[in-house]
């Protein structure tokens, strides 16, 4: 149903010029006028919006957060392109949460799985080009004469012959008026004046200049600021706390019990915190005392030999390794991750008997709205979601805990209320990268090809919390991801899935199952191709011949690097490559090993990504950057350490992450076999991990089946190797 | 109450002299542009100017600043060539760690305006980023340093 709320935005903004919106429908996707969209009722759902105002301005309402990876450029460009707007003109605005801006594809407002481009781009560009054809069919009506006379200019449509000119803003009423059309002519790619061009971001002002808005930075008036004392192992109760000494803090106003923990709301966010630090809560010891790294090393270990659900199983994997002559196997461990987002978890709200406000740094906006209708009872159109830049998102966002805290809080002081988790909170209330064992088996034949592959991952599960509906007979897709899409042309693949559930809550990482099993299957696909004596480019090559994509990123990157010609005494490359989010991913690392202390240092890290059509070559390149950035960090240095039944990480000073003098210099290289959208945001990250294991091997004959690849785990390989 | 001079203005904050000076900035003042990442000077998202030096505003308590001239990212003049330097490699990404990276690279090109790689690393090593800027940093510094360092 589209609410009351979203057509009152709708109708209001008619009025001052061309607005459009799209609307999906059982049969696709179509676009609706204001006056079509009162006629139709309430039964379609507008997604897109673009506005052409009198004074030419062009507004493009994003759906999307914004949390690095470009959105609020990107999506404007796709619908200016179409338009043919001149870009100096373009603003966007956030949308509301409202479902009138569900994504078409997935019927809900949020971001993630590196799809706004996939899943915006067509729906935008059809906005864009209907648009267009109306405000030259006004023209053309004003100046009487043929439509095909006419032409837009930057912003302006043009009467060829007459060389008479109107700008945009000017037809915008009359264009009004007009039906629109249901199928307009898409701009050929030749005809493109802003997809493909590297536009400078529009959120680049205001984040340089410190005026762009995170949560972090909301204020409301006569809002009170709430902190919670959470317990320190999972499902531990309150023994005591001193409620006295904290009430007796100036400004603070009430300790409210909730279900994550003690609250303290007060007048400014020191007396919260001091409030917080006055309760000195006693916690019993929790339900799990006896978790910890070990205990779940153990309790996964033993799951390797659970029999698990097939996820895939192409020939008789088992067969054919119980009859290999050269065969081998081995267990990769990565361990658990946390987000850590720059901006800790926050959320401002405001609830009040009529109405709600809720200004939140989320990636999941149908889901915040649909926690807000659950607990305040108010409707949907009562409840207004503000999106502000998120200070990173790596999936963390897309949940709603920390949005659930402020709702309680703010219902139960009848006040608007900002809450902000210390780092700490962040750190060791998060939802994490899952931690995960896989047992693979492998063998080559006399030729040195591959002939067998067999592949049991023991992992918990994140669909199983989040879209239980996503599991396939019982299959986390997630989990198995990278693994039974595998692309190696081996003969026998057995891919088998063993669900463990841990008290440690588990979510979206940046790349999701991907992130983990890029490891596993590209640093075993290099032990095959030891065993096999083969070069690991020309392995994996050997292993893809009908995967020209897969191909083609690998080469590219491999002959930009200089794959096989000699690097300075000590330094050695790898290579991996990723198929993810429908965008494949190859990365060639330049490392060195320093064998006294077992310190890697990553030189240099040279990419080619093969994303189909690039809306923006610059964005598209920082992702690629940023990703593996983020991927390597993980590699080198990030594990969330668990002890006594709770998480023992608490801050950048125990959980490290990757700093300025350890980042590669990086070359990325775009190369485009199609037309098809490939997602950006996310296959950056995969391949890094194995690229430098594998350059490790190479570098030091040592062999890294463990994340992180701490240099005490790169020494003991070392002389396991 | 403390006494605070920020961005050339004089500012009395009914406050305790240690609250640490990121909440003052931020969450009294409301000069948001500087960020809070971790409370323990580990990320660097905080830092602000004070008497010209880059310092972490969540490890400076609010009577120490009394006195001295702070400055944040919103006194950073417009047309200062770190900004500048910024939007020219588009450097953020989510940003939210970035004012707090430029006001320490304009602390470093104020005090060396050609600084070596290893000065920039050695400099800048204590802010974070997690979308992976940093090359792009570095960039920026080196070409706010060729057009004439802080000034």
């Amino acid at each position: 149903m589209k609410s009351d709320l979203s057509r009152r935005q709708f109708l209001k903004m008619t009025g001052t010029g061309l607005a459009i919106a799209a609307a999906t429908t059982s049969t696709g996707f179509r676009l609706l006028s204001a006056a079509e969209l009162a006629k139709e009722g309430q039964s379609f759902h507008p997604s897109v919006w673009l506005e052409v105002r009198p004074n030419n301005s062009i507004i493009v309402t994003v759906n999307k957060s914004e949390m690095g990876q470009g959105v609020y450029t990107s999506l404007p460009m796709i619908v200016a392109d179409e338009l043919d707007a001149d870009w100096k003109n373009v603003r966007m605005e956030v949308a509301p949460a409202d479902d009138a801006y569900k994504d078409p594809v997935w019927g809900m407002q949020s971001t993630g799985g590196s799809s706004s481009i996939r899943h915006m781009y067509e729906p935008l560009r059809k906005a864009g080009a209907a648009a267009r054809e109306m405000l030259m069919l006004a023209a053309a009506r004003k100046w009487t004469v043929p439509l095909k006379e006419c032409a837009v200019d930057k912003g302006r449509v043009r009467h060829i012959a007459s060389n008479r000119m109107l700008t945009y803003g000017k037809l915008a009423a009359d264009a009004a008026s007009l039906e629109i059309p249901q199928n307009p002519v898409l701009k050929k790619e030749s005809q493109f004046r802003y997809i493909g061009k590297n536009i400078p971001r529009l959120d680049m002002h205001d984040k340089v200049n410190g005026t762009a808005l995170f949560g972090i930075d909301s204020f409301v008036p006569g809002m009170l600021y709430a902190a919670i004392a959470r317990p320190p192992s999972y499902e531990a109760d309150l023994l005591s706390y001193d409620r006295d000494a904290a009430q007796a803090v100036p400004g603070v106003q009430a300790i409210v019990p909730i279900h994550s923990g003690m609250a303290v709301c007060a007048d400014s966010l020191d007396a919260a915190w001091q409030g917080r630090d006055a309760l000195k809560p006693r916690w019993e010891n929790g339900r799990y005392p006896n978790l910890s790294n070990e205990s779940l090393e153990k309790d996964f270990t033993a799951y390797l030999d659970v029999k698990g659900l097939m996820a895939r199983n192409d020939g008789d994997a088992g067969r054919a390794l119980d009859s290999a002559a050269n065969k081998i196997d081995a267990v990769y461990q990565l361990p658990y991750l946390s987000h850590a987002t720059m901006e800790p978890m926050n959320c401002t709200i405001s609830v009040r008997p009529d109405s709600c406000d809720i200004w939140a740094p989320t990636q999941n906006q149908t889901g915040v709205r649909n926690l807000a209708v659950k607990l305040t009872g108010l409707k949907p159109d009562q409840i207004h979601v503000h999106t502000t830049f998120l200070g990173g998102g790596f999936g963390r966002r897309f949940e709603t805990d920390y949005v659930e805290e402020a709702l309680i809080l703010s219902m139960s002081m009848g006040k608007p209320v900002k809450l902000l988790w210390k780092r700490e909170e962040d750190m060791q209330h998060d939802l994490y990268r899952p931690m995960n064992l896989s047992k693979i088996q492998g063998a080559v034949d006399e030729q040195g090809r591959a002939t067998a592959w067999s592949h049991k991952i023991v992992c918990p599960s994140i669909f199983a919390r989040v879209f239980p509906s996503m599991l396939k007979n019982g299959i986390d897709t997630a989990a198995v991801e990278g693994l039974e899409n595998m692309e190696y042309e081996i003969p026998n693949i057995a891919v088998e899935y063993v669900r463990i559930d841990t008290p440690v809550p588990v979510g979206f990482w940046r790349s999701v199952g991907s992130s983990h099993n890029a490891f596993t299957v590209e640093s075993f696909i290099d032990e095959l191709a030891h065993a096999a004596a083969k070069d690991p480019l020309e392995f994996r090559l050997g292993l893809l011949k009908n995967h020209p994509q897969a191909k083609r990123v690998l080469e590219t990157a491999a002959e930009k690097a200089g794959w096989g010609k000699p690097l300075a005494k000590g330094e050695a490359r790898g290579i991996a490559y990723h198929l993810s989010f429908g965008s494949y991913v190859a990365e060639v690392a330049e490392v060195s090993v320093d064998r006294g202390s077992g310190a890697i240092k990553v030189h240099k890290v040279t990419c080619a990504v093969d994303c189909g059509s690039v809306v923006n070559p610059a964005i598209v390149s920082a992702q690629i950057m940023g990703g593996l950035t983020m991927g390597l960090s993980a590699a080198l240095k990030e594990k969330i350490e668990i002890a006594n039944g709770g998480i023992k990480s608490q801050n950048f000073g125990d959980y490290e992450l990757l700093r300025m003098n350890e980042a590669p210099d990086v070359d990325v290289h775009i190369v485009k076999s199609s037309d098809k959208l490939g997602g950006i945001g996310e296959p950056g990250v995969p391949p890094i991990a194995p690229a430098v294991a594998n350059a490790v091997f190479q570098a030091t004959g040592a062999r890294l089946r463990q994340l992180p690849m701490k240099p005490d785990t790169v020494l003991a390989a070392m002389k396991q190797g | 109450m403390v006494h605070l001079e920020i961005n050339g203005k004089a500012y009395d904050v009914d406050v305790a002299p240690d609250v640490p000076l990121v909440w003052v900035i931020r969450e009294r003042l409301e000069l948001t542009g500087t960020k809070f990442g971790c409370g323990i000077g580990a990320c660097g998202s905080c830092t602000v100017h004070i008497d010209g030096k880059a310092e972490r505003s969540c490890q400076t308590s609010a009577g120490s600043a009394e006195g001295k001239k702070i400055t944040t990212i919103e006194g950073l003049p417009e047309n200062h060539p770190v900004k500048h330097a910024w939007i020219r490699e588009q450097v953020p990404q989510c940003g939210y760690c970035q004012p707090g990276q430029i006001m320490q690279a304009a602390a470093l090109l104020a005090e060396d305006p050609h600084p070596s790689e290893n000065k920039i690393l050695e400099h800048m090593n204590g802010n974070l980023c997690r979308c992976g800027t940093y090359l792009k940093i570095k960039s920026a510094i080196r070409l706010a340093s060729s057009s004439g360092g802080n000034k």
